[in-house]
């Protein structure tokens, strides 16, 4: 009778509500950096609260580690937004991802295509026009070149009938080759001050960065579990032949899963230019695992047909956290990758335990 | 029947039973089978013939029933048991992989090695001389299994058997991948494998086949034994097909409009539709209100024909239209938005996102009427879906429950909403009351008719002639992709249906 279907949850009766709500409040608290400004996102915290109990138990527990090891240099303003700033990137490419996923795919060149982007919004003749125009130029280029490329994966996967994985691991090499032909392998520095200055405002004392993974965040919920473009990602993903023979355009959505993937590429190729000022060929390397990690703690499906943006959220915080812990306590970064594959491994474990379990009743 | 072995028999089934969750797949089969025979086993589709033969593989555990093999009773724990026991099964699909060569097939398995390393010359001498027994030297053991034509192919089956010392082969419909030539030295490899004492169960729906190669001949029905031990040379067909018929459950069939209807020009018009290698020259029409049924047998084409006028697969030749407007070949949404619905064969992996909510699987084909602006009201269309549910009674009720946890007849229910909601003009339906039980057909049926008569042209196809010609006004016949017979339901009687799809003429 409380079993919760699809996008509708409902509450657990009286006794096991306590706890979820509880814990809610908890989470307000823990996570309110990313939801001020956003009223929006605390109702969506709410809502999804109980089916993300576990990651919200994760996330506050790293956070209380953070606090034990590191005291007032973890729990700092300026350190929350460092997190938030680095969680920006990868979350932008996680929410696209999410989509692709939930759609029944897979993309292993979201690293390449980020790398692209940010090559080509700040090379020589690109810059100049930014300069004798206006810096938005900048944002146009890299939006783009991160949807051409997308284009190119989903025509590929749809229409030419390669496998997903195939398709996109061409083109995360490609892509970064062409990065580095285009770049020549150096380092490209932005000196458009204009961009420099818009990307680097804040508003509200929140990085722009943050605002517009807030925003993509946001976006990327509506779009999934309010529209008609979300429920047939949803259909396609789970049962493609059951969609076709529904009468959905399958392969064109596919296409167009790739491509709003592909933007999300070249938002967050703006975010790292802005953040690093420079365009570099080897940016975004090994965005893909960090991205599909984050996905699928998240509690999307990686065989398709149910995703969930607020659970990728968590799982980006909790990676993003999780270095910035680490970082502070001055422990390696192979000790950081050791454990988070612990972390996916335990995650996608219990995610099947509890798929299993629901199968059963 | 007596319980004790006589001599001479090399397997004794007994009151079978087999129970899927509402189906009761065999409900008592009994089947002897003596060294040396071949013993057809006759039946139409759902009379339990598969089911038999998975039991006997041990694919599947029977709930009640003995099994006796050479007089012993026996329990046939696993694949591997029986295939020890000297089982041996070759499906109707064949279950090769196609990228090894023919010795590898052969002893997929059971490799002949020592110590881990495979001893090929000795596998490839070894499948030389099975080949050679089976009278087909010319195959050689390291060709590609995928190169060979469909009765090469069955031939390394064969040889895959034998590799196993086999007492008791079982071929199911062997000869319908074959040509004339192929089928008569079928006939050769087997009668020289009974000289051999090996005992061969042989399913088949031509009669003619089941005369020449058969000794005795075991009816199913209903997944009950209706009949067994019958002579295969002198049984009058007449006697078979009455045994193959003859009813035990009565389906209520909606009675059909009194009036002659105002015929008009008709909804949904078929000309001249091929698709290569399957089916070609099929043409027909069918006006509002009219239900037209497909009979014929599985891989006549009749569930290819449906797809075909859906969009789903794309003709080589003729066209398809709808109120007068052809249809783009080979596009599904162009289909649905003339107002064609189709419920498919396979409801769980073709119609229904099995995980989600019954409310989106009522409005995936029709979102554009609740969303405004690509934003879904999603309260409009719970609101639509239940009234549509309470309407066709789904149980049960509430539409936020998955769909995975609706019994069949429910989820056709489903998909049958899907495309009322549409208001379509046209709807197809492939083996609507498949997996459906017995309570819930009459209801189908009838929600059909109520279709029909609201101004819909329904085309059904069904594996079941009884259902096509109770539910349908107008009936085509289909042998091997070819319409043979096309006339009124009720001019043509169940007998004759299976005449023509069995032996090609009205006995």
């Amino acid at each position: 009778m409380s079993e919760s279907v699809g996008g509708v949850s409902t509450p657990e009766g009286p006794t096991a509500g306590d706890g979820p709500t509880r814990d809610t409040e908890r989470v307000e608290r823990a996570a309110e950096e990313t939801a001020r400004d956003s009223g929006g996102a605390l109702a969506l915290l709410q809502t999804t609260a109980g089916r993300s109990l576990g990651l919200v138990v994760a996330l506050i527990l790293l956070c209380a580690v953070g606090m034990i090891t590191a005291g007032d240099r973890f729990a700092s303003y300026d350190n929350m937004m460092t997190i938030l700033r680095l969680a920006a990137t990868i979350g932008v490419v996680s929410i696209g991802m999410t989509f692709v996923i939930t759609g029944g795919g897979i993309d292993l060149s979201v690293g390449a295509i980020l790398a692209l982007s940010s090559v080509w919004c700040t090379t020589l003749s690109t810059q100049t026009m930014a300069e004798d125009t206006h810096w938005s130029v900048m944002v146009v280029v890299a939006l783009l070149v991160g949807a051409g490329c997308g284009l190119i994966n989903g025509l590929l996967i749809a229409y030419g009938g390669v496998v997903p994985f195939i398709a996109t691991l061409a083109m995360l090499a490609s892509a970064r080759g062409l990065a580095e032909i285009i770049s020549n392998r150096r380092t490209q520095i932005v000196h458009v001050q204009a961009f420099k200055d818009s990307f680097n405002s804040e508003i509200f004392g929140i990085p722009l960065i943050v605002v517009i993974f807030v925003l993509v965040a946001a976006i990327g919920w509506v779009l999934l579990n309010r529209t008609t473009f979300g429920r047939r990602t949803l259909a396609v993903g789970g049962n493609p032949e059951a969609a076709r023979l529904a009468g959905i355009h399958v392969k064109r959505h596919t296409v167009l899963l790739y491509v709003l993937l592909g933007l999300c590429c070249g938002i967050a190729a703006l975010m790292l230019v802005s953040r690093t000022t420079t365009g570099s060929s080897t940016h975004g390397t090994l965005y893909e695992l960090d991205a599909i990690a984050a996905v699928v703690i998240g509690g999307t499906l990686l065989s398709g047909g149910r995703g969930t943006i607020v659970g990728t959220v968590f799982g980006v915080l909790i990676f993003t956290t999780l270095t910035n812990v680490f970082t502070l306590n001055n422990r390696s970064i192979s000790e950081q990758s050791l454990l988070k594959g612990l972390i996916i491994v335990a995650a996608v474990l219990l995610q099947q335990r509890l798929a299993s379990r629901k199968g059963n009743t | 029947m007596s319980t004790t072995t006589k001599p001479g028999v090399l397997l004794q089934m007994t009151g079978i039973v087999k129970e899927f969750p509402g189906v009761r797949a065999l409900g008592g089969v009994d089947l002897d089978v003596r060294a040396g025979e071949v013993h057809c086993l006759l039946g139409q589709n759902g009379a339990g013939k598969s089911t038999l033969i998975k039991v006997l593989a041990a694919a599947y555990q029977p709930d009640e029933g003995t099994i006796r093999w050479d007089g012993v009773e026996t329990t046939l724990s696993s694949p591997m048991a029986a295939i020890k026991l000297g089982i041996s099964t070759i499906y109707q699909e064949l279950d090769l992989v196609a990228d090894l060569t023919v010795a590898e097939n052969v002893f997929l398995g059971h490799e002949i090695s020592r110590g881990g390393i495979s001893q090929r010359s000795r596998a490839n001498r070894l499948v030389r001389d099975l080949l050679a027994r089976l009278g087909h030297s010319e195959i050689s053991p390291t060709r590609i299994v995928g190169e060979l034509s469909p009765a090469g192919q069955q031939i390394v089956s064969m040889a895959r058997a034998l590799s196993h010392d086999t007492r008791l082969l079982i071929l199911d419909e062997p000869s319908a991948v074959l040509d004339q030539g192929e089928v008569d030295n079928l006939f050769r490899v087997i009668r020289g494998l009974t000289a051999e004492g090996v005992a061969v169960v042989y399913i088949s729906h031509r009669l003619e086949e089941i005369r020449k190669i058969g000794d005795r001949i075991t009816v199913l029905k209903d997944g009950i034994t209706v009949a067994t031990g019958l002579a295969a040379a002198d049984t009058p067909t007449s006697r078979l097909i009455q045994l193959m018929t003859g009813r035990s459950i009565e389906y209520v069939f909606p009675a059909r409009p009194v009036e002659a209807r105002d015929q008009g020009k008709p909804v949904l018009e078929v000309r001249d539709l091929a698709l290569p290698g399957v089916f070609s020259g099929v043409d027909f029409t069918v006006h509002a209100g009219e239900i037209v049924g497909i009979a014929g047998l599985v891989g006549a084409g009749r569930s290819e024909i449906l797809e075909t006028v859906y969009g789903a697969r794309r003709a080589s030749t003729g066209s398809v239209s709808v109120d007068g407007k052809q249809l783009r070949r080979g596009s599904v949404p162009a289909a649905v938005a003339a107002g064609v619905g189709l419920a498919p064969e396979e409801r769980k992996s073709q119609g229904l996102l099995l995980d989600q909510a019954v409310y989106r699987n009522i409005t995936i084909s029709s979102l554009g009427r609740f969303a405004r602006g690509g934003f879904l009201n999603s309260a409009a269309e719970r609101r639509r879906a239940t009234e549509l549910t309470t309407s066709l009674d789904v149980r049960p009720a509430g539409v936020v429950r998955a769909v995975r946890t609706l019994s069949g007849g429910n989820q056709q229910k489903v998909v049958l909403a899907r495309w009322l909601l549409r208001d379509c003009r046209v709807l197809l339906l492939d083996e609507p009351t498949r997996g459906v039980d017995v309570g819930a057909r009459s209801e189908i049926y009838a929600l059909v008719r109520t279709l029909a008569d609201s101004g819909v042209a329904v085309v059904v196809v069904s594996s079941e002639v009884e259902e096509v010609l109770g539910l349908s006004d107008r009936v085509l016949v289909i042998r091997e992709g070819v319409v043979v017979h096309e006339s009124a339901a009720t001019e043509i009687d169940e007998s004759r249906v299976l005449d023509l799809v069995m032996e090609g003429r009205v006995a």
